[in-house]
């Protein structure tokens, strides 16, 4: 089939979620960045709406819902557009919830699923991102060897959220040259996590940086046990993941600047009766269109059973790309006024410049 | 629900277009490249078979039947306009100039059957029809035309100069606009139909050009040409506000197919392009993040996902054409996008390729001359902005000029 329109289900969602994020977060953002913290009420609201749980079996905590990639998608957009940080820290467990259900062994799934499912928010999270010069997520600095009936871990991690809060991190690792997942408690003596980090965007959420030193895994917490995870698969969904957010913030950005100019006056008249102006809006506009679209496109391969390896890839550079572009026009659109706090376009223009360079901030 | 996945039956239309495109179409497109204003007779197995003049009958009744048949359909999904610009892309994949001289698809064919009464449907819809709007002093602004046309009697008496009009020499009838109340502006502008042979309807000449050089670009001028009074399409009634609304309208579902267009040309290019760097022994995997890949690699992906963009852009606007939904905005968007980005992405194919995108050994070279009008017809890439803006914030034409 071929339609673009979304089921009811899936518009009762969309408002659902936009409602909250209004209600929440768009008011707040410029303050929780100012006070480095998201409330956890707000999270817990969110968290309440079962959007990373749902497909977990009901047995293991969840609703047994069927896995949309789609929806999913759509819950990511409208978040982000609310907060990028907001974003991620809600949906923070599907990180390891996700490749849990797809990828996990049954005893994986019943030892770990219900903890993250539980009726609270539990700040699990994922690492993958590596604080060096020319990180890919597809060639792993952080390295696992077999060692003294154990896995051993080591390298470093960075923009790992909730990093010290969370009672488990998924690390992303080469084990012998290609990709794996490892599920790492928090009390584990070969992992150091830093001092809050300090990054340029996603301030109200709490990153880290982790190091390994010769951290002992058990066999059993590989994801896939001996037989590993599709690690490609995994990369796939958090590419879908990582545009879908950047749709969101690029919409924010998009129509923030549009309303901008449309009541903004210089030389007698609101400032988007110039083409300069009128034309960058258009761009944004379309833009924002065309990489929902192609998140969509991804995200509906996945729902029909089928790979997404191309269309996830194009739809993450895509999106890292555009996503730049158009938080800049938004910052360029205002002005001067655009590069204050004042207003929000400045934010968005630090969040968004993460989309194109940071990995697996969201999945689907 | 949300679903981007073709249906067999669309995939395969698509096929059946692509094996025609390069089948006909690629054997063919550097002839007619060289030989410009020579008519590619090879197209003529495309020419729909011409009804039988002795019944007027039996023309009527497999309209009749169509519409019984209808009424027992299930109501399922309609993809009339998705069919359109999946079609389309494959044809200009193929070649498109030759797209544009396809015989009998004319896009003076498009407003007959958009506005055209049933009874002009039937006297003209199996005929080749061009479009003629433009003149020399109205080309993006198609509200200025100055033909004009004088009721006289049962005739209207038509004025003017039009120019570009493609197909000029091919076609049978010209859809001309015309304005039949000049101090109405332009709620004044209608559009005639005038057969070719028609006293006082002359072409004057074919236009020599940068690119799609199959197909005929040429001007008419108009000098007391005498139409029957029910040539005209539509109603002849001058409302001030809605008239030339409506005529635009035509062009909502029109964009979507010429940004297909460039789609198809870029796509070739792309192809093309792809060929040669993989015989390099480049492999292009979708897999690496840009650190492990030369800027060619880098680029192509950077092209590729520009094409992935234009294509959903363009199927949006067609989907909801299908869907019954008003489509203005989306349908400009596909526009200002696939024109933009369609020309870029075979410009720099050409630059990737080398000298290999500058002989006429092959094909790319035509195919940067050839995409670059998809940014200028049919409302060029600013004027597709312009739309995009005022629809996005609801401005007029007189705040946003
Ligand atoms: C090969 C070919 C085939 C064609 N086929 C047909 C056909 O079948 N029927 C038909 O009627 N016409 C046809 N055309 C005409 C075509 O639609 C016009 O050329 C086009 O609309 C632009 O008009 P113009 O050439 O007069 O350019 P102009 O309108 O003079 O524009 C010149 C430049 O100014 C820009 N510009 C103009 N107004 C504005 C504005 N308000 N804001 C910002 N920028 C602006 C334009 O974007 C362009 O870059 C064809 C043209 C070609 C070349």
């Amino acid at each position: 089939m071929f339609s673009l329109e979304m089921s009811k289900e899936q518009k009762m969602i969309k408002d659902e979620v936009a409602k909250l994020v209004k209600n929440i977060v768009t008011e707040n953002a410029a303050d929780m960045e100012e006070k480095r913290e998201i409330p956890p009420d707000a999270v817990q609201k969110a968290w309440e709406l079962g959007a990373s749980v749902s497909m977990v079996p009901e047995k293991m905590g969840g609703f047994g819902l069927e896995d949309s990639p789609i929806t999913t998608a759509i819950i990511l957009e409208e978040l982000a557009y609310g907060d990028l940080s907001f974003a991620v820290l809600a949906t923070l467990p599907s990180l390891i919830i996700s490749p849990l259900i797809n990828m996990g062994t049954e005893s994986q799934k019943s030892k770990y699923l219900p903890l993250f499912c539980e009726e609270k928010f539990n700040p699990c999270t994922l690492a993958i991102n590596e604080p060096h010069f020319g990180f890919e997520p597809e060639n792993l600095k952080t390295v696992v060897e077999e060692k003294n009936g154990s896995y051993q871990l080591n390298g470093s991690k960075c923009f790992v959220p909730m990093a010290a809060q969370a009672s488990h991190i998924l690390v992303a690792a080469s084990l012998e040259g290609t990709g794996n997942l490892f599920i790492i408690a928090k009390d584990n003596p070969g992992m150091k996590i830093s001092e809050l980090e300090e990054n340029t965007g996603l301030r109200s959420l709490p990153t880290y940086e982790i190091t390994f030193e010769n951290c002992e895994i058990p066999f059993e917490d590989r994801l896939g046990e001996t037989s590993g995870c599709d690690y490609e698969m995994f990369l796939q969904k958090t590419r879908i993941g990582m545009s879908a957010i950047g749709t969101g913030v690029s919409r924010a950005s998009f129509e923030f600047a549009m309303n901008y100019s449309k009541d903004r006056q210089q030389f007698g008249e609101p400032i988007v009766h110039r083409q300069s102006v009128a034309f960058m809006i258009a761009e944004m506009g379309y833009e924002v269109e065309a990489m929902r679209l192609m998140t969509w496109k991804a995200a509906s391969r996945l729902e029909a059973g089928k790979d997404a390896k191309r269309e996830a890839y194009l739809a993450k550079l895509y999106a890292g790309e555009q996503t730049m572009k158009v938080v800049d026009y938004g910052v360029q659109l205002l002005g001067g006024h655009g590069y204050t706090k004042e207003y929000p376009v400045e934010r968005y223009y630090r969040n968004g410049r993460g989309i194109g360079i940071i990995e697996g901030l969201a999945t689907v | 629900m949300i679903s981007l996945e073709l249906t067999e039956e669309l995939k395969q239309s698509r096929t059946n277009m692509h094996n025609l495109a390069r089948d006909l179409f690629r054997p063919i497109a550097r002839k007619y490249d060289i030989e410009e204003h020579t008519y590619p007779k090879e197209l003529d197995i495309l020419r729909p078979p011409k009804p039988k003049k002795d019944s007027s009958e039996a023309e009527k009744k497999p309209v009749e039947v169509k519409e019984v048949k209808k009424d027992k359909k299930p109501a399922g999904p309609k993809y009339d306009n998705l069919i359109g610009v999946l079609s389309v892309e494959e044809l200009c994949w193929g070649d498109l100039g030759l797209m544009l001289t396809f015989p009998g698809m004319g896009l003076g064919n498009a407003a007959i059957s958009a506005v055209g009464t049933p009874e002009q449907k039937i006297k003209f819809g199996s005929r080749w029809a061009a479009m003629a709007i433009t003149e020399p002093e109205a080309g993006s602004d198609s509200a200025a035309v100055q033909t004009t046309a004088v009721l006289d009697g049962d005739e209207w008496v038509i004025n003017g100069e039009k120019i570009f009009v493609t197909s000029a020499d091919r076609s049978e009838i010209v859809v001309v606009w015309a304005n039949i109340e000049p101090s109405a502006g332009k709620a004044g502008i209608k559009s005639f139909i005038v057969e070719k042979g028609t006293p006082g309807f002359k072409l004057e000449h074919l236009e020599h050009k940068l690119g799609i050089r199959a197909s005929d670009t040429g001007t008419f001028v108009l000098k007391d040409c005498r139409v029957p009074r029910e040539n005209l399409l539509g109603s002849a009634e001058v409302k001030k506000k809605q008239s030339f609304a409506g005529v635009m309208q035509t062009f909502d579902n029109t964009r979507p197919t010429v940004a297909a267009m460039a789609l198809g040309v870029a796509r070739a290019a792309m192809e093309f392009t792809k060929e040669k760097i993989e015989e390099s022994g480049m492999q292009l995997d979708y897999a690496n993040s840009g650190y492990n890949m030369s800027s060619i690699h880098k680029e192509f992906y950077r092209m590729e996902s520009n094409l992935e963009a234009m294509r959903l852009l363009i199927w949006q606007a067609a989907s909801m054409a299908d869907a019954g939904i008003r489509n203005s905005l989306q349908a400009s968007m596909c526009k200002a996008k696939a024109g933009k980005a369609g020309t870029e992405i075979v410009q720099k194919c050409c630059e990737i390729l080398g000298p290999l995108g500058y002989t006429y050994k092959n094909l790319a070279e035509k195919w940067m001359r050839d995409v670059k009008i998809t940014d200028i017809f049919e409302g060029t890439g600013q004027i597709q902005h312009l739309i995009v803006a005022r629809q996005l914030m609801k401005l007029s034409s007189k705040d946003l000029k």
